[in-house]
């Protein structure tokens, strides 16, 4: 096999993620680079939850349509991915559940239950008849009593049986190689790098239990790819807050929410590390997050915050406030099904217009997007640096897809920048009075002066104010203010980087734009769409000049949204029309097979304006 | 640092408060207070949310952040503890901490950072001509209500209590000397110390005017009130000051104490902070990376 994808489904609380991990390590041990997708419910224990892990040989950062192998812990799962195997592939299940009917499972959402009966004819299909309808379409099963195993092994290795079942992700993990026919030895130095100890030792011997049994060989069959050493794997969020400390973050606040806290959680764990003392602290709300940090900001300490769509409406007067006193303030937004509550746990990239324009009032922000791992850690040192250079609000948006995606990587992907260009004033060595704090400036950055800086003090105001920073009302004073704070946008948008705004991966005549995380589904795409061009924008405010770079192409969009905001923006500021805008919001990240498909649609001529894709589960 | 003079702490900027103001009682206690206890302006920030009491800061020559309405906690906090060398004094007025900012208020005394916050209690959103303040009391009707009250009031010493609040004062905004001592004494209390200033409003308020106040304020000291409350006090001697307190905070009507109603000792959020950060005291984070990031290190539990 050249590509692979392994799914594995069940319970919340279950341990799949635990062995989606342990599969991926088996197999980056094995020389192969992965990339691991996790779906979730908003949840604690017990709703269904599944993760792909992909296998290629050269880096990877998108999902097929469908999967070779799925492992299925529960019944549900059965019902609910019927259709996501491809013709070919198979299915490890443990026979038990076909006894089980679709009603009888209990977290199966009603519409789900309904279109099965429907499909079967049946008022309550049993998960046999589904199980043929697996095989009907050309999946082999392959049946395996997970539980059953996992006593087995437990009495051959002496170990009782709440303990032999702790073992059962092993178990499924050890199965699933076993039948591709995988070596052992790299699923043990997975299970070492997962567990230590007495925990370590029952579980490569479950392992090696597992692999002494004879199996059927499947028709295909997964190889070692040549291992390489010096590779990491981490997910986004991971890689979000490791470039926050590259970036020399110190001062992190969060109010717990869904999907961003990973990032905040993984700082508070890794405080008091050389290099990178960060005091996190978890406030009351969003509100007191956002200001937080602003003065934890203005003491000079590099400050940043993390939240999601809820938690970022409630600090748009916040981020106003940072703008209007010119304080460096960063803030990740991790972009999740909207509105109001929305999809918790869900991907979208629903804000970028929230990001750009959020808030009463108009003032300088900067707003920048990852579209994969590597970028996460290298955009949120961007983030904090451009915030500091331009005292103003950094946005840095990333979403749920990315965050909870895990993916190999070489380790030199993690590269620590030097970026600099902080305008700090030198505190005066003789006699004491208020420093200029607005002084003029022709690109609009005045030098920053942190809180505590001696011989001197200066005023700052959400008011209007003048070059003191007392409040103003005065015309000439708002009007000279106001031209100063924006002028920063022309800085930035002159000083930042052309590498650092966009990238034209391919030019075409059908010329594809996205942001964010279809970077890697697109670049996958274009492998088997030729003539297809894509520019990827990592830029989105101040929006890069690519007007130039559009003319007399076939413009479409791509992006996680209903609306296509990409698409608006693009015309809006290069008056030239997007003529196909692809968009899904149904929470589920668009997989390379449907954007392959959408293009080819846009390719023959036959598709609408808007193309909604719609797949997932 | 330079000898300073009391003058020296007054900004050029004239107050733009309505005459008879008690802000200005407050302001000039606070003058004192930083100039007796020789605070270098150049370590302080004042704080402020928004309203009339929020101007505070622009009248005094010490680092002022004029901030949000009912945001000052948070920000404030943020400054003290990136930089925990700074004196910290957060201002505010009541709808700004205890409407708008009541959250704020709460969490921060389950943090204790070392800071004072002063509170300006005129019961009324003066700079919006007058509306009913969180705590006004339920029924009142001040002139520029045009029915009664028909929400109740907060007692902020007994809200203050309730969060953790370490230092709990109350002060009169016309009492400018026994503010000033007051101030000071919150200014040296070791955690996030509470004080209520009792404020009237010229303008708006015409209930609890100054001759209301006056024969109704009694100074708690005075008839041998305690508010000390040691660590480690046995639990019954801490029973018996907690209904001390609740007895004295809840006391409105012909008689209202002013003074210092609970002093404990509660280790601190940057103490707490130094469970996790143990450099933290002198590699705080105002002052930026000091070392590079062991990048290599952090990447060792992503190695595959």
């Amino acid at each position: 096999m050249e590509d692979f994808t392994w799914r594995v489904g069940g319970p919340q609380g279950g341990g799949i993620e635990t062995a989606a991990t342990l599969f991926a390590r088996a197999v980056a041990k094995g020389g192969w680079w992965v990339a691991t997708k996790r779906e979730y419910h908003s949840n604690i224990m017990g709703r269904h939850s599944y993760l792909d892990v992909r296998l290629s040989r050269k880096p990877v950062a998108a999902f097929r349509g469908k999967v070779d192998m799925l492992v299925a812990l529960d019944g549900e799962t059965l019902a609910r991915h019927l259709d996501e195997i491809r013709s070919g592939g198979v299915i490890l299940y443990d026979p038990r559940v076909l006894e089980l009917t679709v009603h009888k499972l209990p977290m199966l959402d009603h519409r789900v239950a309904e279109a099965l009966s429907e499909r079967f004819g049946k008022l309550d299909p049993s998960l046999k008849d589904l199980l043929a309808a697996y095989v009907e379409s050309g999946v082999q099963p392959l049946p395996y009593p997970f539980e059953e195993v996992a006593d087995r092994i437990g009495a051959e290795l002496g170990v009782p049986s709440l303990q032999a079942r702790r073992t059962l992700n092993t178990i499924a993990v050890a199965a699933s190689l076993h039948f591709l026919g995988f070596p052992l030895e790299p699923l043990l130095e997975a299970l070492a790098l997962q567990f230590r100890g007495k925990v370590l030792e029952l579980n490569q011997k479950v392992a090696e239990a597992v692999y002494r049994e004879e199996v059927p060989r499947l028709s295909f069959q997964l190889h070692l790819n040549g291992y390489e050493p010096g590779r990491v794997y981490l997910t986004g969020a991971q890689a979000a807050a490791l470039g926050k400390l590259a970036g020399g973050l110190r001062f992190q606040t969060y109010y717990p929410i869904s999907p961003a806290t990973d990032e905040s959680t993984y700082l508070e764990a890794h405080t008091a590390f050389t290099g990178a003392d960060v005091a996190v602290v978890q406030t009351e709300d969003e509100i007191a997050a956002v200001t937080m940090a602003i003065g934890a900001a203005l003491t000079g300490a590099r400050a940043a915050t993390a939240t999601s769509g809820p938690g970022f409406s409630l600090m748009a007067e916040g981020m106003g406030f940072a703008g209007m006193i010119e304080a460096p303030l960063v803030v990740t937004l991790y972009q999740r099904g909207g509105p109001s509550t929305g999809l918790p746990t869900r991907t979208e990239q629903g804000d970028l217009m929230f990001a750009i324009r959020g808030g009463h009032g108009e003032y300088p922000r900067i707003v920048l997007a990852s579209g994969d791992i590597q970028d996460a850690f290298l955009d949120a040192q961007k983030a904090l640096a451009w915030a500091w250079r331009y005292q103003t609000v950094v946005v840095h948006l990333v979403d749920k897809f990315l965050a909870s995606m895990a993916q190999s990587l070489p380790k030199e992907a993690l590269k620590v920048l030097s970026l600099d260009g902080e305008k700090r004033l030198t505190p005066r060595k003789e006699g004491f009075g208020p420093y200029e704090r607005y002084a003029p400036s022709e690109d609009g950055i005045s030098p920053f002066i942190p809180l505590g800086t001696p011989g001197g003090f200066y005023w700052m105001t959400s008011d209007e104010h003048d070059l003191e920073g007392h409040i103003t009302e005065d015309i000439v004073l708002r009007e000279y203010q106001m031209e100063k704070r924006m002028r920063k946008l022309e800085a930035a948008r002159k000083e930042i980087p052309l590498e650092d705004q966009y990238t034209l991966y391919r030019d075409g005549e059908v010329l594809v734009l996205g942001w964010g995380t279809v970077k890697g589904t697109l670049l996958e795409a274009l492998d088997r769409l030729p003539g297809v061009g894509y520019l990827h924008l990592r830029l989105l405010w101040p929006f890069p000049e690519i007007g130039a770079l559009l003319e007399g192409k076939k413009l479409v969009t791509v992006e996680h949204n209903y609306s296509g905001q990409l698409a608006d923006l693009v015309q809006q500021e290069t008056l030239r029309r997007v003529h196909h805008r692809i968009v899904k919001y149904n929470g589920r990240p668009i997989t390379l097979d449907e954007a392959v498909q959408a293009l080819e649609q846009v390719l023959a001529g036959k598709a609408p304006e808007r193309l909604v894709l719609r797949k997932g589960v | 640092m330079l000898e300073l003079k009391l003058a020296d702490y007054k900004a050029e900027k004239q107050p733009d408060w309505c005459p008879g103001c008690g802000d200005y009682g407050i302001l000039s206690a606070l003058q004192m207070a930083l100039f007796e206890l020789k605070r270098d302006p150049s370590q302080t920030v004042v704080f402020s949310g928004i309203g009339c009491s929020a101007k505070t800061p622009h009248y005094l020559n010490v680092y002022g952040i004029h901030t949000l309405h009912g945001r000052v906690l948070p920000v404030a906090q943020g400054a003290k503890l990136a930089n925990p060398h700074l004196t910290v004094v957060a201002v505010g007025g009541d709808g700004d901490g205890l409407g708008i900012g009541a959250g704020h208020f709460v969490a921060a005394g389950r943090r204790n950072v070392d800071m004072l916050y002063i509170l300006y209690d005129n019961e009324v959103y003066g700079l919006t001509k007058g509306q009913a303040g969180p705590t006004l009391g339920l029924g009142e009707k001040t002139k520029s209500l045009p029915k009664p009250n028909p929400q109740g009031r907060i007692n902020p010493l007994l809200l203050a209590f309730a969060s953790g609040y370490t230092w709990i004062a109350r002060g009169y905004a016309y009492d400018v000397k026994g503010l000033k001592e007051l101030i000071k004494e919150g200014l040296s209390h070791k955690g996030l110390a509470f004080l209520h200033v009792l404020q009237p409003c010229p303008t708006y308020n015409d209930l609890h005017t100054k001759e209301w106040f006056a024969p109704r304020l009694y100074k708690l000291q005075d008839e041998g009130y305690d508010p000390h409350v040691p660590e480690g006090l046995p639990p019954e001697e801490l029973d018996r000051k907690m209904a001390q307190f609740q007895e004295k905070a809840a006391e409105w009507g012909e008689r209202i104490p002013i003074g210092v109603f609970w002093k404990a000792e509660v280790p601190t959020f940057e103490e707490r902070l130094k469970a996790y950060l143990p450099r933290y005291p002198e590699v705080y984070p105002a002052l930026g990376q000091q070392e590079p990031l062991d990048l290599e290190g952090l990447l060792k539990e992503f190695a595959l």
